[in-house]
Formats: structure tokens, C-alpha cells, sequence
């Protein structure tokens, strides 16, 4: 257990059962994709019909949106380099699903149906269409492991999107609940602002929302303020997840000093 | 009823714990989640006590490390925790062959408490938090399980004649 724990000498051992309890997790889980498949096979011609036009719908609305962004996108590479420090956009994402398995009760983990064979490393940031859910923490030949957000021994780093004020965020074990630890008493902050991660652990990428803050309470007897905040990501609800392959910033040699 | 071969005879003992396994990470209703009881364990208890000759610590390590990677915990944490549990088991088993069905349920009682003890001993090791009283739910709904649980299992074992 403990070179399991410390070390990382058990990863093919780990490797080699999982691929012998796949069928566990693939028979679990056939009730869920059979009814999808169901579901998708016998659906009417008018329903199809009308997913059709709200999906072309809000297909224009995008388009007519990411028009505008890729002005702004080129103005602010622009910008960038005036400043002299490069930032690639456009990252490489993989479509993945959970499989519907429960895993131990204390620890928020998820499993997903992408392994080694689809090149996911343990530490790659997770999301969903809302925000960020978490990071692989281990991959096997057919299925990955992550650790969510919401796990008491995970913390991301973030900025608030209103004014960059960056701070850690700590899971708390509650699938809608996050902590704020390190807030001083007299930091500019309110409720309902929108926290992105900042980009600045190396691991997730710049900019993606992770949660909105719900809660402040100012004990002005403790030094710093308690913040509670929400999940920007649907952790219960959400099926498909994006695995992002972020760009290394090309600054990293020259010290993590933001 | 035909006496099932041994290998035939291990194809059904293989499938039971592959129910149980799948029946542990099967999603579960939000309230019902603490509930859940503490299938391999009770399944691998029951098959100790009906064929202590051929299940063993063995058969216990290996489902351990099925569960161990099916829960996400960490290597043998689970493996552990059913070594213990079936050396015990393989201890006294011919005492709680013989007990009436109340009292073999509150051994096994006795049994998956131990075993969440372990789990817990090692979680609290590598830092996952479980301080809640919710922990000890699964003790309860496999105790009343219990009788159910060996009533079936010991059906199976005769209508194949397992033994």
C-alpha cells in the first residue's frame, strides 16, 4: 500500500487489473448506454426534427459569436506580443464519457471511458461545457481515473474574473461546494463573482470558469474572510467531459514569478 | 440434481463474486448511497464458511485488488482489509455454521465492522476524511442483508450442487 501511496511501483499491476475488471465497469454501466442507444434509435421524426432546428439555431448564434472572438483573439495576441509574452490559444480536446460507476464515498472520483491508448496523462485538467471538473489522476489501458474539484484533497488555482485577484481553491467533499481559505478580510470581492483559473499551477489552462463565489462571511477576529463558492461545472449532471491537452507556456524555465 | 464438475462448480462461485463486484459500483439513488451494503465482503464471507477447503486468502487478496482499482482506493487497501476478514472467518467458521440465523447475522455484523474499521484505519492513513456516522451504515444494511444474502447463495450452491 505504501508504494502504492508514495510511489508510483504499482502503476502496472493497477494497469493489469483494471483491464480485468473492465467488464465489471462495462456490464454496470450497459443499462446507461443501452438506454441512450434506445432512447436515440426510437426517437420521432418531429423531435429529431426540432433538436435539429434549435441546434442550428444556436449554431448561428455561436458562429455570429466566435466571429467577433477571433477579432478579439487576434487583437489580444497582438497586444501580447507588444507586451512580449507569447500565449498560444487553441488547445487540443478529446470527447470522453463517464462510465456510471460509483467509487469510494469519501472521495470525489470519476471514471471515464478514454485510457493510455487515447495519450491521457495522469494531471491532464478536465472539463465539461461549464467549466472545469477536475484532472486525471490515474490512467489505465481503457479507462482513466479523475479526481473532481470538489475533492477535500484537491486545490486549483484561480482569479477572480473581475479583477485578477488570484487565490486557491479547496475542494470541501460536497459535490456543490468549494473553500476560499486564503481571502484576506479586506479583499475586493463579492457575491456572484466568477472564478477562472489562472493558469498559474502549469497544470490547468488559462481562463476557463471553475466556480462563482456564493458566500462570504467577514469574522473580523480571524485573518482571513470565509468564502465559500460553487462549482461552475454540472459535477452530478454532466456525461460527456473534454480532456484538454493545454500548451505549455513557453515562458517556464524563466521561474514561475507572475 | 447433477453435481456440478469443479470447474463448472467455480464458473458459478466466479459469478456470484462478479454480481457483487458490479453491484458495488452500480449508481445508486443520492439517499440510498450510504446504504449500501457491503457485497464482496458478505459474498466472500458465505462461500468461506460453505467451502473453507477452497476459498481462502487467496481468492480474498485477489477480489481485493479488483476492488481496490474498481473503488479507486489505494493498492490493497481492500485486499487487506478481506484477508482479515476471511482469516477470521476460516477461524471460526464451523461455530457460526452451527448458530441460529439471528446470531450469524450479528456475527457477520461483528465481521463487516471489522473490515470497515480497516478501510477506514487506511483511508485515515492516506489523509481521505470520513468522520461521519454515515460510515458505519453499510454494518447495518449487511446485517440485515445477511439472512437473504446466505438463503439465495445457499440455493445456488445446492441446486448446482457446489461443494
Amino acid at each position: 500500500m505504501t508504494s502504492d501511496h508514495r510511489f508510483q511501483y504499482l502503476k502496472e499491476i493497477r494497469a493489469i487489473v483494471s483491464v480485468i475488471v473492465y467488464p465489471v465497469q462495462y456490464i454496470v454501466n450497459f443499462p446507461v448506454s443501452a438506454g441512450k442507444w434506445a432512447g436515440d434509435s426510437f426517437s420521432s421524426r418531429e423531435s429529431l426534427m426540432a433538436e435539429v432546428s434549435t441546434l442550428k439555431t444556436q449554431q448561428l448564434l455561436y458562429d455570429v459569436r466566435l466571429q467577433k472572438l477571433a477579432a478579439l483573439e487576434s487583437e489580444n495576441m497582438r497586444l501580447r506580443r507588444l507586451l512580449d509574452s507569447s500565449s498560444k490559444v487553441g488547445e487540443r480536446v478529446l470527447i470522453a464519457e463517464l462510465l456510471a460507476v460509483d467509487m469510494e464515498p469519501f472521495s470525489s472520483q470519476i471514471v471515464i471511458n478514454k485510457g493510455s491508448s487515447h495519450n491521457i496523462y495522469p494531471g491532464q485538467p478536465l472539463l465539461d461545457a461549464h467549466g472545469i471538473m477536475g484532472q486525471i489522476a490515474s490512467v489505465e489501458p481503457l479507462t482513466s481515473t479523475a479526481t473532481l474539484i470538489t475533492d477535500p484533497n484537491h486545490a486549483i488555482p484561480v482569479a477572480v474574473n473581475r479583477n485578477g485577484l488570484r487565490t486557491i481553491l479547496i475542494g470541501t467533499g460536497s459535490s456543490e461546494q468549494l473553500d476560499i481559505p486564503y481571502f484576506p478580510n479586506n479583499a475586493d470581492i463579492q457575491v456572484g463573482d466568477l472564478l477562472v483559473s489562472s493558469g498559474l499551477g502549469g497544470r490547468f489552462p488559462q481562463g476557463y470558469p471553475v466556480a462563482t463565489i456564493t458566500d462570504i462571511k467577514i469574522d473580523p477576529g480571524l485573518p482571513f474572510a470565509r468564502v465559500s463558492a460553487k462549482p461552475a461545472a454540472k459535477l452530478q449532471l454532466s456525461r460527456e467531459v473534454l480532456l484538454v491537452w493545454p500548451n505549455k507556456p513557453e515562458t517556464e524555465t524563466s521561474g514561475g514569478q507572475n | 440434481m447433477a453435481h456440478a464438475t469443479r470447474g463448472g462448480s467455480m464458473v458459478i462461485i466466479f459469478l456470484t463474486f462478479f454480481a457483487a463486484l458490479a453491484l458495488t459500483i452500480v449508481p445508486l439513488p443520492e439517499w440510498m448511497v450510504d446504504f449500501r451494503p457491503e457485497w464482496l465482503a458478505l459474498v466472500l464471507i458465505y462461500w468461506c464458511m460453505a467451502l473453507p477447503s477452497r476459498i481462502g486468502i487467496l481468492t480474498a487478496f485477489s477480489l481485493g485488488l479488483c476492488l481496490d482499482v474498481l473503488k479507486g482506493g489505494v493498492m490493497g487497501q481492500h485486499a487487506l482489509a478481506l484477508i482479515i476478514v476471511t482469516f477470521l472467518t476460516l477461524k471460526v467458521y464451523q461455530q457460526i455454521r452451527a448458530y441460529p440465523m439471528w446470531q450469524q447475522a450479528l456475527s457477520i455484523m461483528g465481521l463487516i465492522i471489522l473490515y470497515q474499521v480497516l478501510v477506514m484505519w487506511i483511508n485515515g492513513i492516506i489523509g481521505i476524511q470520513s468522520s461521519s456516522w454515515n460510515y458505519w451504515l453499510p454494518a447495518i444494511s449487511s446485517t440485515l442483508l445477511w439472512p437473504w444474502l446466505y438463503l439465495i447463495l445457499r440455493d445456488i450452491r445446492r441446486h448446482f450442487g457446489i461443494r
